[in-house]
């Protein structure tokens, strides 16, 4: 299958002040790919993922997705062309039940017709293993349920585009292993960009990793070849 | 039951009360009620902006004195029938309130307090500037041969208890019925996280815009219908203290509540009432009241009953 390319970016930058979070990234995401996004704290990567969401404005460069030039688009116009984008540090709506929080989502893509509101909501609980606390406040779950609240609410959106920036922190090893298998099966519909510091995460489900570090691309390449990367083992160890 | 089923019942209840007590109280809670039911449209108003979206406005005086001045002033110089000015309130209120929200909403926080202040400050001294038209602090009297609406005389208590019924209750299942909608929906997720809102792909300048509309042209018709119904219409209802009012009115009922608006207008007034019967220096008893309020049911009161009794309550 030839891949088509989904999301690029060309010289994208920002910073802030004097410091350039984000220098200079080309970036192209082919349709349909798990892409993990790596690099050491402070590289660049919620940066870098909020400049293609539009929460962050870019300094300079450009951001296509869909073949759509998407720039100037504020955010809400981007996340409604099929980009769903989970928080790095847990955003939900505290106070609001779980089925809200979800319906939230669901509905601004399929209108407000209850029923399929409900089954929407159902589902994407179900997968994500949150069904027994639909009616409970999201502020009364544990920090890596919440995590997974926020990719239920991604799922809801049935994105083309899924952007997951942590999910993992927080999460059991056992809760890591169903993560796993969810985002494969997610994977069937949407394309996914994930952060992820997990590496053993990365390792098993990535098609394909970029690490950034100091707001430039560092290497590119397939899970095998970046593991070799001795510029990649410098950046992350220290040692050269 | 459903909880929508529960929430219309029990506002349907509060309204059947309503049209009951017309029958049974004694002629000065009649007139008090008339005032409050159409005060309390202004705090539903208010709430819509302070209780669901979150944004608390220091300037709603702006628009219910924009829906009074509107209605009397295409009285006197127009020679309006009164069903007409009523219209020409409450149209004046929605553009205001369409300029006001495009202006302040650049704001958050502190600066939109201050800036919706200071545009209602601008409100009452235009009034005041205008004084040839308005007749300034003074202001004037809408003659009763004028206040009938298809041959409804508005002077008459009974007819004035059920037009400000009807407004109030059109008002308050209005406020339901959005509240309930996906709408409102997001204007409650704005209040809870205005920035996961946004990045669920909502326009939150859009529906907060609307939200400001909503919220002053209902505050509009208030004072449109105030102005009519208890025939005169002045300056003091666009000063600063009829922007506090509804804000003291919501906080005590509820905010974020439907009924909650009309508790606290009901409340306040006759908290007021009582205490001036007791003393001079009333408004330090109703100072101390509100202080327990704010103390022991700091939701408000319909806001506590939803807390502990109700978690439907809407």
């Amino acid at each position: 299958m030839a891949s088509v390319t989904l999301l690029s970016t060309k010289g994208l930058s920002r910073s802030f002040g004097g410091i350039r979070a984000v220098e200079n990234v080309d970036f192209e995401l082919p349709e349909g790919q798990i892409r993990a996004l790596i690099g050491p704290n402070g590289a660049g990567k919620s940066t870098f993922v909020g400049l293609l969401c539009g929460r962050i404005a870019a300094s300079s460069g450009s951001v296509r997705f869909m073949d759509r030039d998407i720039s100037h688009l504020p955010a809400h116009r981007r996340i409604a062309l099929g980009m769903a984008y989970t928080f790095q540090i847990t955003s939900v709506f505290a106070r609001l039940s779980l089925y809200e929080n979800v319906a939230l989502a669901a509905r601004r893509s399929i209108g407000s017709d209850r029923a399929s509101v409900d089954r929407e909501v159902a589902s994407a609980l179900e997968r994500v293993g949150l069904t027994e606390r639909t009616d409970q406040p999201a502020e009364d779950l544990s920090y890596g349920h919440q995590r997974l609240l926020e990719i239920a609410m991604g799922i809801a959106q049935h994105p083309k585009l899924l952007i997951l920036d942590e999910p993992t922190q927080g999460l059991a090893d056992s809760e890591i292993r169903q993560f796993n298998a969810l985002v494969r099966e997610l994977n069937a519909e949407a394309t996914i960009l994930l952060i992820e510091h997990n590496m053993d995460v990365v390792m098993e489900i990535a098609d394909a990793i970029t690490v950034l570090n100091f707001g430039e691309v560092l290497a590119e390449g397939p899970p095998e070849e970046i593991r070799q990367n001795r510029a990649v083992q410098a950046a992350y160890l220290g040692t050269g | 039951m459903r909880p929508e089923a529960k929430s219309l019942a029990l506002h349907l209840g509060l309204l059947a009360l309503l049209v009951i007590a017309q029958f049974v109280v004694s002629p000065f809670h009649h007139g008090n009620l008339s005032r409050i039911m159409v005060l309390a449209v202004f705090a539903i108003g208010y709430n819509v902006l302070f209780g669901y979206v979150g944004l608390l406005s220091l300037g709603h005086a702006l628009f219910f004195s924009a829906g009074m001045y509107g209605m009397g002033l295409a009285m006197q110089h127009l020679g309006v029938s009164a069903l007409a000015a009523i219209a020409v309130g409450v149209f004046s209120a929605f553009v205001l309130s369409a300029v006001v929200g495009a202006v302040a909403l650049r704001t958050t926080g502190v600066a939109f307090m201050i800036v919706t202040l200071m545009l209602a400050q601008a409100g009452y001294l235009a009034i005041l500037y205008f004084g040839a038209y308005t007749r300034g602090d003074e202001g004037f009297v809408i003659q009763p041969e004028f206040r009938t609406i298809a041959g409804l005389d508005l002077t008459d208590p009974t007819v004035r208890y059920f037009a400000a019924f009807f407004v109030l209750a059109a008002c308050l299942l209005l406020t339901l019925r959005l509240v309930h909608s996906s709408f409102g929906r997001v204007l409650v997720a704005i209040r809870e996280n205005e920035e996961r809102a946004r990045m669920l792909g909502y326009d939150v300048f859009r529906h907060k815009l609307i939200a400001v509309i909503i919220s002053g042209t209902l505050s509009g018709a208030a004072g449109a219908v105030y102005g009519l119904l208890f025939g005169y219409v002045g300056a003091t209802f666009a000063t600063v203290q009829y922007s506090i009012l509804p804000l003291l009115w919501v906080l005590l009922g509820g905010a974020g509540t439907v009924i909650g608006p009309f508790i606290g207008t009901l409340f306040m007034f006759y908290l007021i009432d009582f205490s001036s019967g007791l003393t001079s220096a009333y408004m330090v008893v109703a100072g101390v009241v509100l202080v327990l309020l704010t103390l022991f049911a700091p939701q408000g009161l319909a806001g506590e009953v939803k807390r502990r009794l109700l978690p439907w309550l809407p």
